[in-house]
């Protein structure tokens, strides 16, 4: 049976449990957040970027000397320039590499072709429209079906590239899963693009690039998810040494992936500061961030279901066409090639499946970053939760008895999954029971069944499912790295003489409240009041190293970090203790805060214990207390849950709206139950945003339609739906505290929810899918039999 | 995002701002709320060479009713007219329209003029003033003339003033009798320009029959669209569905819509004729004073 954790310790302490207010939020509130485009270094210059207007040509010349006769223009830079230094070209975190300045051809639209560095950012940016380029243009690819099917090669200039795919890649088993498909009663097929989106965090990409020319010390001021690894690839890219590359992040506002890459602009700002001696700043506009820097999803997918005769699945098969745009530059771990994709069986119970996955260059933006996802489980839980809501309605059953049927029991977890996963722990029928019992399931299906009755019904109600299960906080080393880095994360905590604290995280913030959440592990651990340890990150030069924060991953690998290095710490503490009451370790007690003599009211406290440390520490054992730990989790977090969505359609027009959505999660224990309910709310608003307006695409000429807020949708406080948060605990058997992790489960697992709720809305009138988003002119012409393009 | 350079001046009077305005020809640009003209501007769409900013010039904030119709001033912001009881009294597709317009932000910086001035055929005012026949008041240093709004709005982003003229006001029929309207509009989320917008204007006759109709269409057409006929042909008419639904067939004939991110010229025809139906019904059950 699952409960909600009770805290143990008091809420002065606010340990786990407590829903203490956010220490970060007195700075952000009062508007004194301290972001990258609020750093302004004496003599520091500014960088504008000038981008290819179309998406595919070939560059015959580029002629800056208009830009360079302006006052105040400093340089400007070329591709060509760089690569006299070797730079023109720079690795992709999946292997693959990408134009920093284009030399030969421009391969999307928004691709970096020069740089300006000026005095003054207007002068950049004038600048920008006195370079002349003279570009010869080329077919642009569009899709990937067209470019699987063109003799046009993208990637000319890639040695041994001779055709437009980019990676190939398979997981399960095919003879298994086809023997399944041979003997199966019924196949349930789907065929969906997940369409690509763009994390479009409101603070865009930037850096502030200082190179000291006398003593060669690099320090880089940046937005980034992984400042430590980026410190790395700098010094592997552009040949620095380490010890003199200092990243430094300080507040980001929001990531949701798209600041784990390095993009062409860093590496560019941070030559030209080596180059002219001075700090050099650069800072992406709106629509540099949309049309250029990493997208997300773009799955052209299809998927089958395999059941028997009683309704229960028997396998699945899943083949994918992924559009990567111009470079293959996914931020995923080494081994996937189409990340943890293979994750699609989801929630569910059936020995066989076989996934394929193909990619295919086109002339887009580069990217196929986890946009608030663990690499791809976006994908595979909207893949299975759309097909197993449409073979519900195939063999008629009701989709939440169809999952019931099919789901994994909970006592058979740790569950190996036909793909090769190792589920830690689940209870998906208690997540399901509990949400239809907040929503009122049964009445909402009797209200649905008369109102859709009425064959002049222009309101129809449609009620969508999802039972979502993710793979989060890679990872195990033995499975997980990212360019040869293995993926595991860092807690480096030290113990002031006066019981004050200071954490170091290898793991990085975006506004997700690690400052708290921390300091709530170690307060739990140590009892020392969270509002008394100070919690840092972001600085390489006094951080421990670490992968940093994506794919839900801070929690699971970096909070187990901060727990096992508070219990180290503990361990000493206990000796510290003993010595100063004067007993053996093994006859004291511990509360959060306090050591006590077994059967005595004799106590320490652990601040007393503090100061002994560094004040009158025992003969023989080192004064101090303090450690660090760096944490190798033993297996991935599986974070599951069931949204039910209530929404009425207007076949009128094709709008749809949500009439009630209840959001039921497990993420094991939660440390700050607050800050889990505003990362549920933040991402189920993002869901909703893909399933209801927000995409990116093109037209037939490249062109990114999208490139603003105005086109980019991002729905505010008027669109949002209402939601009611529910939830069951089961926690981690493996981690430290319990935890999985919940920053990326409702961005996850609503779209499906969403979209089933339309489909099951029309699934009387015929209408069996529609593809994200789900637009009105879509229902409208999914309803009228009219083809909606684009 | 970086403007080029450009001058400014913020005259304190309008006669301040119309001498501005004449010595400075096609060079001058008006700055109201700016909502329009700074993302423009902002992106280097535009690059005017001077603003001429009259947020100083308070006497064109108003917003009264006398002789017959409403006038809104320069200055009056699309928050004050959702607001405006005077509107909501004398006009309802005016009234109706106003929480429609881009976002509360936009609608507390930007103008009702501004919008007009700016026919952009996917804004929502020109619609509302073409199918509620209101006429614009332009001033420069050497006098002023109202135009009427057909007049007015000559395609996309594209009006009829000269050189040196400048919105001072735009002039909006008040009822007289039974009289109701609505605007109706399909966004894709608050501030999003239109997929298709739709307003309706209707006056009854003594015995309850169409004495005027008036039916204006928002971003499905080069500019904003005035569907003449329809209006014709409900004049004298009595008004109910049947009606409507001859009306929403022309307004979906008259159209002439794009295919692009918001949708197919199809479904974009289908949804004017569906709006036109609704808006008429709700501007029927208004002036029928059951609304």
């Amino acid at each position: 049976m699952t409960t909600v954790h009770e805290p143990r310790t008091s809420p002065e302490v606010g340990g786990i449990g407590h829903s203490v207010r956010r220490k970060e939020d007195d700075r952000f509130i009062r508007g004194a957040g301290n972001y990258l485009d609020d750093l302004n270094l004496p003599g520091m210059l500014h960088m504008a970027i000038l981008r290819s207007p179309v998406a595919h040509a070939r560059i015959n010349s580029i002629d800056s000397s208009a830009a360079m006769e302006i006052e105040g223009v400093l340089a400007v830079i070329t591709g060509e320039a760089l690569a006299a230094h070797g730079l023109a070209w720079m690795p992709t975190l999946s292997g693959d590499t990408q134009a920093v300045l284009a030399t030969d051809k421009v391969r999307f639209q928004g691709q970096e072709v020069a740089v300006v560095i000026a005095t003054h950012p207007y002068i950049a940016h004038d600048a920008l429209s006195h370079i002349d380029v003279d570009y010869e243009e080329l077919e642009a690819i569009t899709s990937p079906q067209q470019s699987l099917a063109t003799s046009t090669l993208i990637r000319d200039e890639k040695e041994g590239q001779t055709d437009n795919v980019a990676y190939t890649w398979e997981a399960g088993d095919q003879d298994s899963t086809d023997a399944a498909f041979a003997a199966a009663a019924r196949v349930v097929s789907l065929d969906t693009h997940y369409p690509r989106s763009h994390p479009a965090p409101l603070e865009t990409c930037g850096v502030v690039a200082d190179v000291n020319s006398i003593t060669g010390q690099a320090t880089i001021y940046m937005t980034s998810q992984a400042p430590h690894a980026i410190r790395t690839v700098f010094a592997l890219v552009a040949g620095l040494p380490e010890e003199k590359i200092r990243i430094v992040t300080q507040d980001i506002g929001g990531g949701f992936g798209n600041k784990v890459p390095v993009y062409p602009g860093y590496v560019v700002a941070t030559a030209a500061s080596l180059l002219i001696g001075k700090p050099v700043k650069w800072i992406e506009s709106r629509t540099e961030n949309l049309i250029s820097t990493g997208f997300a999803r773009d799955f052209h997918m299809h998927a089958e279901l395999a059941l028997d005769g009683d309704n229960r699945i028997t396998a699945m098969r899943a083949g994918i066409l992924s559009d990567q745009g111009a470079f293959f530059s996914d931020a995923q771990p080494t081994q996937f090639r189409a990340g943890l994709f293979h994750i699609c069986t989801g929630s569910y119970d059936f020995p066989s499946a076989h996934v394929t996955a193909k990619g295919a260059y086109t002339n887009k933006a580069p990217g196929g970053v986890a946009y608030r996802c663990s690499f791809r489980v976006t994908e595979a839980s909207y893949l299975i939760e759309r097909l197993v809501d449409n073979a519900a309605h195939e063999v008629e059953m009701d989709p939440a008895d169809f999952r019931a049927l099919n789901f994994i029991k909970e006592d058979q977890f740790p569950y190996l999954s036909p793909t090769g996963f190792v589920y830690d722990s689940g209870n998906y029928h208690g997540a399901m029971d509990k949400a239809k019992e907040m929503i009122g399931y049964d009445g909402w299906r009797a209200r649905q069944a008369e109102q859709n009755a009425d064959p002049d019904a222009t309101k129809l109600i449609g009620i969508g499912v999802a039972s979502f299960t993710e793979v989060v906080g890679a990872g195990p080393s033995r499975q997980y790295d990212i360019l040869g880095l293995k993926m595991f994360d860092s807690a480096e905590l030290r113990i002031h003489p006066t019981g004050k604290a200071i954490l170091k995280l290898g793991v990085q913030t975006q506004g997700q409240g690690h400052e708290t959440t921390f300091a709530q592990i170690v307060a739990e651990e140590l009892g020392i009041p969270y509002s008394d340890i100070k919690v840092m990150y972001g600085d390489t030069d006094n951080t421990p190293y670490g992968l940093g924060t994506y794919a839900s991953r801070s929690t699971p690998v970096g909070g187990a970090a901060t727990a096992v290095v508070s219990r180290k710490i503990r361990a000493k503490a206990q000796k510290l203790a003993a010595h100063l009451l004067e007993a053996a370790e093994e006859d004291l007690d511990w509360e959060p805060g306090k050591f006590t003599v077994k059967g005595t009211d004799q106590s320490v406290t652990i601040q007393e214990v503090a100061f002994a440390a560094y004040t009158n520490h025992p003969v023989g054992m080192e004064a101090g207390l303090e450690g660090v730990t760096y944490y190798d989790p033993p297996n991935m977090t599986y974070p599951f849950g069931t949204y039910i969505v209530v929404v009425e359609v207007d076949t009128g027009d094709g709008t749809w709206k949500v009439l009630e959505m209840v959001a039921v999660d497990d993420c094991g224990v939660r440390i700050n139950p607050m800050i889990v309910d505003g990362q549920i709310a933040g991402g189920l608003t993002e869901g909703f945003a893909k399933a209801n307006m927000q995409w990116i695409t093109f037209d037939d000429d490249g062109n990114c339609i999208g490139s603003n807020f105005m086109d980019y949708l991002v729905p505010t406080a008027w669109e949002t739906p209402r939601y009611q948060l529910g939830e069951t605990v089961t926690p981690s058997p493996h981690h430290p505290i319990g935890a999985k992790g919940v920053g990326e489960s409702a961005t996850v697992g609503s779209p499906a929810a969403f979209t089933n709720a339309v489909i099951d809305a029309l699934w009387s009138k015929g209408v069996s899918n529609i593809d994200m988003p789900v637009l009105p002119h879509r229902v409208w012409g999914a309803l009228n039999g009219v083809e909606a393009s684009p | 995002m970086y403007p080029s350079a450009f001058d400014y001046s913020a005259p304190g009077s309008l006669e301040e701002a119309l001498a501005t305005l004449a010595e400075l020809g096609d060079e001058g640009r008006v700055l109201a709320g700016g909502q329009s003209l700074i993302p423009m501007m902002k992106l280097r769409l535009a690059a005017p060479g001077h603003l001429v900013d009259i947020n100083r010039v308070d006497e064109l904030a108003h917003i009264s009713e006398s002789n017959g119709h409403l006038a809104v001033g320069a200055l009056a912001r699309h928050a004050d007219v959702a607001s405006s009881e005077t509107v909501s009294r004398h006009n309802h597709t005016v009234a109706s329209a106003a929480p429609w317009v881009s976002d509360p932000l936009v609608r507390n910086r930007g103008t009702l003029c501004g919008s007009v001035a700016h026919c952009d055929p996917e804004g929502d005012w020109n619609s509302v003033m073409l199918a509620v026949g209101a006429s614009v008041v332009a001033r420069s240093s050497s006098g002023e003339r109202v135009i009427p709004i057909t007049d007015f709005v000559v395609d996309f982003f594209t009006n009829s003033l000269d050189p040196g003229e400048m919105v001072t006001e735009v002039r909006i029929p008040a009822y007289q009798g039974p009289a109701g309207g609505a605007y109706l509009k399909l966004e894709r989320k608050v501030g999003d320009y239109a997929t298709v917008g739709v307003a309706t204007h209707l006056v009854l006759d003594g015995s309850g029959n169409v004495a005027q109709a008036g039916l204006g269409l928002t971003a499905v057409y080069g500019h904003n669209l005035k569907v003449t006929e329809a209006e014709e042909m409900m004049a004298g008419q009595a008004p109910g569905p049947e009606l409507f639904a001859e009306a929403a067939a022309i307004a979906a004939r008259a159209c002439d819509p794009d295919d692009n991110v918001r949708g197919p010229a199809e479904y974009k025809r289908a949804v004017v004729a569906e709006y036109t139906r609704r808006g008429f019904a709700q501007a029927l059950a208004l002036a029928r004073g059951e609304g």
